[in-house]
C-alpha cells in the first residue's frame, strides 16, 4: 500500500501541474486569437468581432466549435498516413516546450507533515516549474526545431504543388533562421553560465547588468527577427503566402487538422515570447517586488506571475502590430537577410561577449 | 533495477545491424546515407551506456565528436547527392557507373 | 522498475522504426522512421543519465541533419527505390552480414552477461552540461580544434559542391561581347563606307 501510493503520488501532484499549466496557456493562445483580430482590426480602421458574447469575448470559443462541426474533407491523392501525422506532429512539438517553462519562483508553502507516510517531506519549496532540467534552452530549441517536420510534411503529403512550396520554402526557412537563433542564444548562456532557463533568470536577478537585454541588446534583435521566422510569421510567412501560393502547406486541411495547425502557430508564437522573456527580460523577475513582498511569500510569487504574463503579453502584441505593419518578404530576400546579415551579426555578437566575459572574469 | 550494461550493448548490435544490412539493400543514395546515420546512432548508444557504467564523461564527449562529424558528413554527402542528381537525374547508385567502360 | 520499463519501451521503439526504415521502399516514409529512431534514442539517453547528449541529439540529428535530408528528398521530387536490377547477389551477401553481426551481438550480450557483474555507478552528475563543457574546453580542447576545423571544411565543401556554376549566364556575357563587337565593326564598315 505504501509503495503504491509514494509511486503514485508524485505522478500525480505532476499531473495536476501539467493539467494548470496546459489549460492556462491554452486559454492565453485562444485569446491571443481574439486579440490579433481585434487590434488588426483597429490598426486597419475596422472594429473587430464583436457579435459573440461582450466585446466578442466568446469568440474563441464559437471559433472552436465552427472547427468542430466542419465538414473534413481528404484529398483523394493524398499520402493518407503522413496526411494525419502532420497536424499531431505540428501541435505535440509546439506543446511539449510547456513542461519547461519557468512560470514563477519557488514558493515556500505550509508544512505538509500531516500527509501520511512522509509524502510531504520533499514539498516545503513549491517549484513554479514542471520539469526543472538542466538543459532547457536546448530543450525549447530542440524541439521547436522538430516542429518543422510538421509542415514540410503536411506540404508533402497533400500532393499539391502550392502545398509542397510551402513545406519546401519552410524547412529552408526553418533551417537558415535556426542558426541566427541559436548563435543568437549563445551569448545568454556565456553570460549566465547555465542552459537551465531559472538559472538564466536567477543570473539575471544576480548579474551586474541587469536583464540581459542591456549587455546582449544585438543578440536580442537578431532572436526576435529569427522568431518571427521560426514561427512563420509576417514579414516572413513565405510558407503560407497566401498571395502565391493559396494557403501555402495547409492548402489541402480543413476542420479539425487545420485547427490543429493554427493552434500550433500561436503556441509557437507564445513560446517564443517565453524565451525573449526568460533570456533577455529577466523572465518572472520584477526588479524592487522583493522589497515590499518576503521572498518566496504567496504574494511575491502571485506579482512575479503576473509581471511574467504581461511580459509576454507585451511579445504577443508586437507581433500583432508587426503584422498590421509590415509587408512581406521576397523569398531570395528572405534568404540573402537570414545568411548574410542576421547570422554574420549573431556571431559578431558571440564575439563581443566572450570579450565582455573575459574582462569580467580576469 | 537498472537494465544491464548487456542489454544496451544488445540494443545497440541489433540498430547497428539492421543500418548495415540496409546500406547492402538500398539502391538509392539517400537510403544508404540515412543508415550509416542509424549506424553511427548505435555507436552513440555504446558510448553512452559505457559512460553511464563507468560514470566516465569521455563516452558522452566522444558522442559529441560523432555528431559533428554525421553533421560534417550530411554536409557533404548531400551536396554529393544533388551534384548527381543534376547529372544524372536519379540517384539510384546503380547509375553511377560513368567509369566503368 | 520504471527505468527497466521505459527502456523496453523505447527500444522496441527504436528497432520497429528501424525495420522500417530498411522495409520502405519511399524515401520519405524512410525519413520519418529514422527520425522516429533518434527520438527514441533520445529517450534512452535520458534513462541514462545524460540529459545533455539527449537534447543535442534531438537538435542536431532531427532537428538539422534530417530536416536537410526531408528537404533534398521534396526538393528532388523523388520516385520509390527500385528494386536490384544487376547487382542481386547483394541480397545474399546483404542476409550473411547481417547473421554473423547479429551473432556477434548475441556473443557479446552472452559474453558480457557472463562477466562480474559490473555495479552501476549511481554518479547522476556526469552527464550534467557543466561536466561536459569543462572536460570540453580542458582536458579534451584538442580533439574540439580539430572538429571544428573538420566542420569549416564540410562547410566549405558543401558550397562548392552544391554550386551551380552557370553556363547560360557565361553565354550570356559572351554573346554580349559579341554583339558589342559586332556593331563595333558595323559602325566602323559605314565610317569607311561614309
Amino acid at each position: 500500500m505504501e509503495a503504491i501510493v509514494k509511486t503514485i503520488f508524485p505522478v500525480a501532484v505532476i499531473s495536476v501541474g501539467i493539467f494548470l499549466a496546459f489549460q492556462g496557456v491554452l486559454m492565453i493562445v485562444a485569446y491571443t486569437v481574439l486579440a490579433e483580430r481585434k487590434v488588426l482590426g483597429w490598426i486597419q480602421g475596422r472594429i473587430g468581432p464583436n457579435r459573440v458574447g461582450w466585446w466578442g469575448v466568446l469568440q474563441p470559443f464559437a471559433d472552436l466549435f465552427k472547427f468542430i462541426f466542419k465538414e473534413d474533407i481528404v484529398p483523394d491523392k493524398s499520402t493518407k498516413f503522413v496526411y494525419y501525422l502532420a497536424p499531431i506532429v505540428a501541435l505535440t512539438c509546439a506543446l511539449l516546450p510547456i513542461v519547461v517553462y519557468p512560470f514563477g519562483p519557488a514558493i515556500t508553502t505550509i508544512d505538509w507533515g500531516f500527509l501520511p507516510y512522509n509524502l510531504g517531506d520533499n514539498i516545503r519549496q513549491l517549484p513554479m516549474t514542471i520539469a526543472q532540467i538542466d538543459v532547457g534552452v536546448l530543450f525549447v530549441l530542440g524541439i521547436t526545431s522538430v516542429g518543422v517536420y510538421g509542415i514540410a510534411l503536411a506540404g508533402w503529403s497533400s500532393n499539391n504543388k502550392y502545398s509542397l512550396m510551402g513545406g519546401l520554402r519552410s524547412s529552408a526557412q526553418l533551417i537558415s533562421y535556426e542558426l541566427a537563433m541559436g548563435a543568437s542564444v549563445i551569448g545568454v548562456v556565456m553570460l549566465a553560465g547555465t542552459l537551465d532557463l531559472n538559472g538564466i533568470i536567477f543570473a539575471q536577478i544576480n548579474s551586474p547588468f541587469g536583464w540581459f537585454i542591456i549587455p546582449q541588446f544585438i543578440g536580442f534583435v537578431v532572436f526576435l527577427i529569427a522568431a518571427f521566422a521560426e514561427t512563420n510569421r509576417v514579414p516572413f510567412d513565405l510558407p503560407e503566402a497566401e498571395t502565391e501560393l493559396v494557403a501555402g502547406f495547409h492548402t489541402e486541411y480543413s476542420a479539425l487538422k487545420f485547427a490543429l495547425f493554427f493552434m500550433a502557430e500561436y503556441v509557437n508564437m507564445f513560446t517564443v515570447s517565453v524565451m525573449v522573456t526568460v533570456l533577455f527580460l529577466g523572465g518572472w523577475y520584477i526588479p524592487g517586488l522583493s522589497y515590499i513582498f518576503e521572498v518566496g511569500s504567496i504574494p511575491y510569487a502571485l506579482f512575479s506571475h503576473i509581471g511574467f504574463i504581461g511580459k509576454i503579453c507585451a511579445f504577443l502584441f508586437f507581433y500583432i502590430w508587426i503584422r498590421g505593419t509590415l509587408p512581406r518578404f521576397r523569398f531570395d530576400q528572405l534568404m540573402n537577410f537570414g545568411w548574410k546579415f542576421l547570422l554574420p551579426l549573431a556571431l559578431a555578437n558571440v564575439i563581443f561577449t566572450i570579450l565582455i566575459v573575459y574582462f569580467l572574469n580576469r | 533495477m537498472e537494465p544491464s550494461l548487456a542489454t544496451y550493448l544488445a540494443l545497440s548490435g541489433i540498430l547497428f545491424t539492421i543500418g548495415a544490412v540496409g546500406v547492402i539493400f538500398k539502391r538509392n543514395a539517400l537510403g544508404m546515407f540515412m543508415c550509416i546515420e542509424l549506424m553511427l546512432n548505435a555507436v552513440n548508444l555504446t558510448f553512452v551506456a559505457f559512460s553511464r557504467y563507468y560514470a566516465d564523461v569521455t563516452g558522452q564527449l566522444f558522442v559529441f565528436m560523432v555528431m559533428s562529424v554525421a553533421a560534417a558528413e550530411a554536409a557533404v554527402g548531400l551536396g554529393i547527392i544533388i551534384a548527381f542528381f543534376r547529372n544524372r537525374l536519379s540517384i539510384d547508385t546503380d547509375d553511377a557507373s560513368i567509369l566503368k567502360n | 522498475m520504471v527505468t527497466t520499463a521505459l527502456f523496453f519501451i523505447f527500444a522496441g521503439l527504436a528497432i520497429a522504426c528501424a525495420i522500417s526504415l530498411v522495409y520502405h521502399k519511399n524515401p520519405l516514409y524512410s525519413a520519418i522512421s529514422l527520425v522516429g529512431v533518434f527520438i527514441a534514442l533520445s529517450c534512452i539517453y535520458v534513462t541514462l543519465a545524460a540529459p545533455f547528449i539527449a537534447a543535442v541529439q534531438i537538435l542536431i540529428y532531427a532537428g538539422a541533419i534530417m530536416v536537410l535530408v526531408v528537404f533534398v528528398i521534396m526538393l528532388l521530387n523523388l520516385d520509390d527505390d527500385k528494386p536490384l536490377n544487376r547487382l542481386r547477389y547483394l541480397y545474399a551477401v546483404g542476409a550473411g552480414l547481417g547473421l554473423i553481426l547479429l551473432a556477434q551481438t548475441f556473443f557479446v550480450f552472452y559474453a558480457v552477461m557472463r562477466s562480474p557483474k559490473q555495479a552501476v555507478n549511481t554518479d547522476e552528475t556526469v552527464g550534467k552540461t557543466l561536466n561536459i563543457g569543462s572536460a570540453m574546453y580542458t582536458e579534451y580542447l584538442l580533439p574540439v580544434e580539430i572538429v571544428g576545423i573538420l566542420l569549416l571544411m564540410a562547410i566549405i565543401g558543401g558550397v562548392i559542391l552544391a554550386r551551380r556554376f552557370e553556363p547560360t549566364k557565361l553565354e550570356l556575357v559572351v554573346n554580349n561581347e559579341l554583339e558589342r563587337r559586332n556593331e563595333q565593326e558595323i559602325e566602323d564598315e559605314y565610317r569607311i563606307r561614309l
